[in-house]
């Protein structure tokens, strides 16, 4: 592959010295058996990945493609196929459509809560020079990495009234999701964006502060509009953050009417203690990851620039 | 004098004025205070309360010792840090035996966090590298390992939970009745599998990245030289690789350390063999024992802290990444330098009187 590339790039030197057929005889790898053996080794890892990585994902979706009443068979091709888990799970009387509402109301608001802070300071942090800025960048990559539990705690108890000073009692109200919620999502929004605008060429703000642009102006006219794919990803992975979220969404809004989707799915039951409606569980976690996955499949390439965008440089 | 020439501006010239970045400082701190502001008041604030809250027992009902109904909340300084970690009465039985409660979920957090981290970076490592070998279907294969990434872990764990169902069909493949989800061994093996399902592929994904920023002129290099693959691949490809890789591992260790959807969703609360400290903090403070779960989620906070710092100590992870941050902090350490420098030539020219300059 490296070889092929770097011919490529000599190659048209000198074109007229040669005919077409010497240059792709050139430009063709030359294979040897050790060639064949190591293509093959590979495609038969890159096949074990696919399937370790789907396999779990697929026995979901077979699984809940059964009769409810065969939750647990191991069959791989459920016997008969059916959608019968499905009707159960958009069920009125599980409100799980109540949920997903929920779940999509709290992941927007959330979402666009972060960007409308993070944006700017993002920009601050790529671009402008100023003491104590390892500081901030050090308070937001540590609040991505301290324990969700710590502020649970005393957030429980704020939110409860428990407090002389802070008479709320925001139990079953969807704030009480969304402002925890910034604490992780908030960093994650930040740190991407940070990351994207630092790949940005400075000389374009440059060259508009020359034609008497403000650092505020440059960034409205000519930062804004390019970093549109960056703040597209960083939207992506906040949403997807924040749907995933269990912790704080079971605990501050047990509510039916209130419930996120992944909390509503997690608390299914039969008519019985024994009798778990394995099936229907397993029907609401494909409805609730299959918007997620196509968001996947359609964005992968900037989703995997957003998440190395951190790490990686 | 060498180190002199190398900074220009540090002999108490003020370096020139760069109309372009310079004054900046106002208005990014005006930029940034919003975000510090909700930061302040969804992470600082609650913090703060916790670490107060830790010093204080909420009794619910009863007074243990005169039976008389007690409800207040008292002050009792670090109790509840010393009761939980040294009281016999806490004991439960775990899978490493009979230990505090508080002992036993540090003890099931460190265990988790080593193991599954260690599986999870070989495992993750090796697909890298397969994924870099490969030339067809690399599209597919990053849609295939966002997949994991994708789905809810509470989703994941009653996905694993179905297929650790003694009649499951895990049981069915290996040909065994293993009691997977019955509070034992098994059910810690069963969080650590489904834990590795869901996250070594995205230490695969971030490694993939920077094992595509090593040039393919350095392996050309080694190749000539005679060096064995596995030369090749401790001596260029692992240094080369680690800096994304120590981020990568870090930011896995600490997720791993506030582990509670898995195996909450997955075994169940008050489930000794697999209990996280996230848990156990979580179990005491839904039943408003608010003092005990704010100094245990407190200690696993100070853990985390520990643990960061050591891997930006000792593995010198750059997780802030900043270009700018990094130059001001080289530039202190150097002007650091140099001033020792200079007190010691100081030192030096005033005991040799002959000479006032000594060879630095």
């Amino acid at each position: 592959m490296t070889q092929q590339a770097s011919m490529s790039t000599a190659v048209p030197a000198g074109p007229e010295r040669m005919s077409k057929q010497e240059l792709e005889s050139l430009n063709k790898p030359t294979r040897s058996g050790k060639d064949v053996a190591g293509g093959i080794a590979s495609l038969l890892g890159i096949a074990m990945i696919i399937i370790y990585c789907i396999l779990p994902f697929l026995w979901m979706v077979i699984s809940s493609l059964r009769l409810p009443s065969m939750g647990l068979s191991t069959d791989f091709i459920p016997n008969p196929v059916s959608v019968e888990n499905y009707r159960i799970v958009f069920n009125a009387k599980n409100n799980f459509v109540t949920a997903i509402g929920n779940s999509i109301l709290i992941s927007t608001v959330t979402t666009l809560l972060t960007l409308l802070f993070g944006i700017v300071a993002a920009y601050a942090l790529a671009r402008l020079r100023f003491k104590g800025k390892a500081l901030v960048l050090a308070i937001i990559i540590g609040c991505s990495m301290f324990p969700a539990i710590t502020i649970l705690v005393p957030l429980l108890k704020m939110f409860t009234g428990n407090y002389s000073w802070l008479p709320i009692d925001w139990m079953n109200q969807y704030q009480a999701v969304i402002i925890p919620s910034l604490s992780f999502g908030l960093p994650l929004c930040v740190w991407n964006l940070t990351a994207f605008f630092r790949q940005l060429p400075v000389e374009l703000e440059q060259a508009a502060m020359v034609d008497g642009c403000t650092p505020i102006t440059a960034f409205r006219k000519i930062i804004l509009p390019l970093a549109a794919p960056g703040i597209f990803t960083t939207v992506i992975l906040t949403f997807i953050a924040v749907w995933n979220e269990y912790m704080f969404a079971m605990t501050f809004l047990p509510g039916k009417e209130k419930m996120t989707a992944p909390v509503s799915l997690a608390g299914f039951t039969g008519d019985s203690a024994f009798n778990i409606p394995y099936g229907a569980i397993m029907a609401a976690g494909v409805v609730v990851t299959v918007p997620l996955l196509a968001m996947v499949l359609l964005f992968q390439r900037r989703i995997v620039a957003g998440l190395t965008a951190g790490g990686v440089k | 004098m060498a180190i002199a020439v190398d900074n220009p501006g540090a002999a108490g010239r003020k370096p020139r004025k760069n109309a372009l970045s310079d004054g900046q400082g106002a208005l990014a701190w005006l930029l940034t205070a919003p975000t510090l502001a909700v930061i302040l008041f969804v992470v600082g604030i609650p913090i703060v309360l916790s670490v107060i809250e830790s010093f204080y027992k909420t009794s619910n009902g009863i007074d243990p010792v005169t039976g008389m109904a007690d409800t207040g909340t008292k002050f009792v300084g670090l109790e509840n840090y010393l009761t939980a970690l040294t009281s016999k009465s806490t004991a439960v039985e775990g899978v490493f035996g009979s230990l505090p409660r508080l002992l036993n979920a540090f003890v099931n957090n460190m265990f988790f966090t080593v193991v599954c981290v260690l599986i999870e970076t070989v495992l993750g490592v090796a697909m890298a590298l397969i994924m870099a070998r490969a030339f067809k279907g690399t599209g597919l294969v990053r849609a295939a390992i966002l997949v994991p990434w994708a789905i809810p872990t509470i989703v994941s764990a009653k996905l694993w939970f179905v297929i650790f169902q003694s009649n499951g069909v895990m049981n069915r493949i290996i040909g065994d009745q293993v009691l997977w989800l019955g509070d034992s061994a098994a059910s810690q093996m069963a969080v650590i599998m489904a834990d590795v399902w869901k996250t070594a592929p995205f230490i695969g994904l971030l490694t993939l990245a920077g094992l595509q920023t090593i040039p393919a002129e350095v392996y050309e290099a080694a190749k000539v030289d005679g060096a064995t693959v596995w030369q090749r691949f401790v001596h260029i490809t692992l240094p080369m690789v680690k800096p994304a890789l120590v981020v990568a591992v870090l930011f896995r260790t600490l997720d791993t350390m506030r582990m509670f959807d898995l195996p909450y969703g997955l075994i169940g609360p008050n489930k000794y063999s697999v209990e996280t400290l996230s848990m156990f903090a979580y179990n005491e403070a839904i039943s408003q024992r608010y003092g005990a779960a704010a100094a245990y989620s407190i200690l696993l906070f100070l853990l985390i802290v520990l643990v960061a710092f050591l891997f930006i100590k000792f593995l010198g992870a750059d997780v802030v990444g900043d270009d700018e941050s990094r130059a001001r902090s080289e530039q202190r350490r150097r002007l650091r330098k140099l001033h020792k420098q200079q007190v010691n030539r100081t030192k030096a020219a005033q005991k040799t009187i002959t000479s006032g300059e000594s060879a630095a």
